[in-house]
């Protein structure tokens, strides 16, 4: 049995799935921050590479992408980062968030066998729509890596049924239109959308884009196996981002970050043991 | 139109692509968008009446065809090749950009849109949009950068006369990426009521072959005017290139035939300077704004602020069926640098009276290098995408400063 299926699977309750971006503000408090949710039970990791032109991601994950690249982080640096990771002790699924040109740019050839050599799990490219991504998806599979595919409340039927069948690890479902970041309200169809998505595929299906209450977590409890935060934790992050950086303030950021999750995100079981 | 965008399909066996290049890179959440906006464009292009509407709004609003005009003084003074204009800046609104502004918000009325967007550099792609909005009635959002917005305040005072809303983009570098980028986020989350009218021939599949067969009336003309008013069809034809929707326009027509193509893009400072928007000439293969093609990046892969003078040529990627057509030759691709247009700037101005815009100079610099080493008998078309008012201040500035150095040295 694989990593990704080990942790994240139908069996458990209500996965947790935070996303960070590497090297913000820095890849000491990448490492720190990913010890930090484990140990809040996250089951799996979704690690953001920074880029010039996040086209998905709304404005408080560009800022972190820009906070990253300002000390000049990249995909490479970053795929080296897990190996830390790793060391530290954190032994959940890691999954790579990469825009495709950075991809393309290290070569997939270079790009499996660094995943391999550091111990990635899995990898979601949010540029690549399933038309695009038929030979990557055959690649991660050669190479034992779930490629995550992406549905959103206004993928069709037909789509939805295609991309069902040929998902891998679990299914990202997009709970709002537009990009990434903290919204109050779920796209109105989004409830249908994942009973929709639920007939569609077998896997474990996790509801992201918008998330950042425990509340909203209750409400969607009933129709997903997880859910994913982004903006949520990398806005706590943004915060801190000078704290974080300095050695000597940084643990206690960290800790707030850790309190901020127990309070405002995770649901209830799943306060740390 | 439709024979040629079967032909390329069957070329590439792959819809949307013009060899390796175009396709779709962009997130699920616009998919949605994409495939039913190529079902609509592609059921409208069909449409004998949609055409008819399209052209006969082109002729009463724009004053649709422009002239082809020899340039007898100009040729004369370079004694090469005869050098003919068409004349984009004739256009309502004084640029070319009108022509896909009219076609596809005609497309997002058709496709029951409610409301437009528009991304825009230097503002000419933002002023049409803005004008065709108040024709038709449509509310309008234009996306810019912030940076641009304060270069182009008249453009931004027009489009806010016009009735449409300018939202300044401060994300990124605050040029004409993010404003693309900040369009696309704003699409996906709108795309239910929203059509977003993607001014030059770049973005997802698409787009690339939307924007060209609303273009290609220009060439279309330009090849009829070129065989009446000299008796065959020229021996090239030049056109300035940033993402490159004037130059599709004109190519478009001539690609089956035995004419010479020829794409100005930006040389900016020089080449060698890192101070330019030589896609071509110094990009690498990569992704941009949804589309396979050659891009200005950086070794990682993180795309490069491109600079020029002229705001309408400062785009870091080019369209994909440019790409296409420089990596099979049909086409052939020089940097002009910011001199080098300001040089044919002025000649213009004062061997034809004609201002242009700094974009459509660099086709003409290029145009005059090309006809210096053809034969006297034969002839260069040049489209002329758009004029130079807008750019008189950028002009002067730089000519005051010319003066100023000269005086100094």
């Amino acid at each position: 049995m694989s990593r990704m299926s080990a942790y994240v699977n139908k069996k458990q309750d209500m996965m947790f799935i935070p996303f960070i971006t590497a090297g913000d503000p820095c890849e000491e408090a990448t490492v720190e921050l990913a010890c930090v949710l484990q140990s809040a039970g996250a089951n799996a990791l979704e690690l953001g590479i920074p880029y010039s032109d996040p086209l998905a991601d709304g404005p408080v994950i560009q800022k972190a992408s820009k906070r990253a690249l300002s000390h000049g982080m990249s995909l490479l640096q970053s795929l080296r980062l897990v190996k830390k990771i790793r060391l530290r002790g954190v032994k959940i699924p890691v999954i790579i968030f990469t825009y495709f040109n950075l991809l393309l740019q290290l070569g997939e050839e270079n790009f499996f066998r660094e995943a391999k050599e550091n111990e990635i799990d899995g990898l979601l490219v949010p540029d690549l729509p399933y038309e695009e991504s038929r030979e990557l998806a055959a690649s991660c599979s050669m190479h034992g890596i779930s490629l995550i595919s992406l549905v959103a409340p206004t993928t069709s039927e037909k789509r939805l049924r295609k991309i069902g069948a040929d998902a891998q690890g679990f299914l990202y479902c997009v709970s709002s239109l537009g990009v990434t970041g903290v919204r109050r309200r779920f796209h109105p169809d989004v409830f249908p959308f994942l009973e929709r998505v639920r007939r569609a595929c077998d896997l474990p299906v996790a509801v992201g884009f918008g998330i950042s209450s425990g509340a909203q977590v209750e409400e969607l409890r009933e129709h997903a196996d997880g859910y994913i935060v982004g903006s949520a934790i990398v806005s706590e992050v943004g915060k801190r981002a000078d704290r974080l950086k300095n050695e000597d303030t940084r643990f206690e950021a960290l800790q707030e970050i850790s309190d901020f999750l127990n309070k405002n995100l995770l649901a209830k079981h799943k306060v740390v043991e | 139109m439709i024979r040629e965008q079967k032909e390329m399909e069957r070329n590439t066996g792959k819809k949307g692509r013009f060899g390796e290049f175009g396709g779709q890179y962009v997130p699920e959440t616009l998919m949605h968008a994409l495939l039913e906006l190529e079902q609509g464009f592609q059921e409208a292009i069909h449409d004998p009446s949609f055409l008819d509407e399209y052209r006969q709004i082109l002729k009463d609003y724009s004053g649709r065809p422009t002239p082809v005009m020899h340039c007898k003084r100009l040729s004369e003074e370079f004694g090469g090749a005869q050098i003919y204009l068409k004349r984009e800046d004739l256009n309502h609104t004084g640029a070319h950009k009108i022509n896909n502004a009219v076609g596809q918000a005609l497309l997002a009325m058709r496709m029951g849109k409610k409301r437009i967007i528009a991304e825009t550099g230097a503002g000419q792609h933002g002023v049409a949009t803005a004008t065709v909005a108040a024709y038709f009635g449509l509310p309008c959002k234009v996306f810019m950068g912030a940076v641009d917005v304060e270069r182009q305040a008249l453009n931004v005072f027009r489009m806010k006369l016009l009735g449409a809303e300018v939202v300044p983009v401060s994300t990124g570098n605050g040029t004409l990426k993010d404003a693309i980028n900040e369009a696309l986020r704003y699409w996906a989350a709108n795309v239910e009521d929203t059509a977003y009218i993607d001014g030059s021939v770049v973005g997802p599949h698409p787009y690339p072959t939307m924007v060209r067969d609303f273009q290609r009336i220009i060439g279309d003309e330009a090849r009829r005017q070129m065989i009446e008013k000299t008796g065959k069809l020229p021996d090239a034809a030049c056109a300035c290139v940033g993402g490159g929707s004037n130059a599709m326009g004109l190519f478009t027509a001539f690609l089956q035939d035995p004419v010479l193509l020829y794409g100005a893009e930006a040389g900016g400072k020089g080449t060698d300077t890192g101070e330019h928007a030589a896609t071509l000439t110094k990009g690498r293969l990569g992704v941009i704004h949804g589309a396979m093609t050659y891009l200005l990046q950086d070794k990682d892969g993180q795309i490069i602020e491109p600079y020029s003078i002229s705001a309408g040529l400062d785009y870091p990627g080019i369209g994909p069926e440019h790409a296409f057509l420089a990596k099979s030759g049909r086409a052939h691709y020089e940097a002009i640098t910011d001199k080098e247009a300001i040089d044919a700037l002025i000649t213009l101005s004062v061997r034809e009276g004609i201002l242009p815009a700094l974009e459509s100079a660099h086709g003409l610099a290029l145009a005059i290098k090309k006809a210096k080493t053809m034969r006297h008998d034969q002839t260069i078309l040049v489209c002329l995408s758009g004029r130079g008012d807008k750019d008189v201040h950028t002009i002067l500035h730089v000519l005051n400063q010319k003066n100023e150095g000269s005086g100094k040295a």
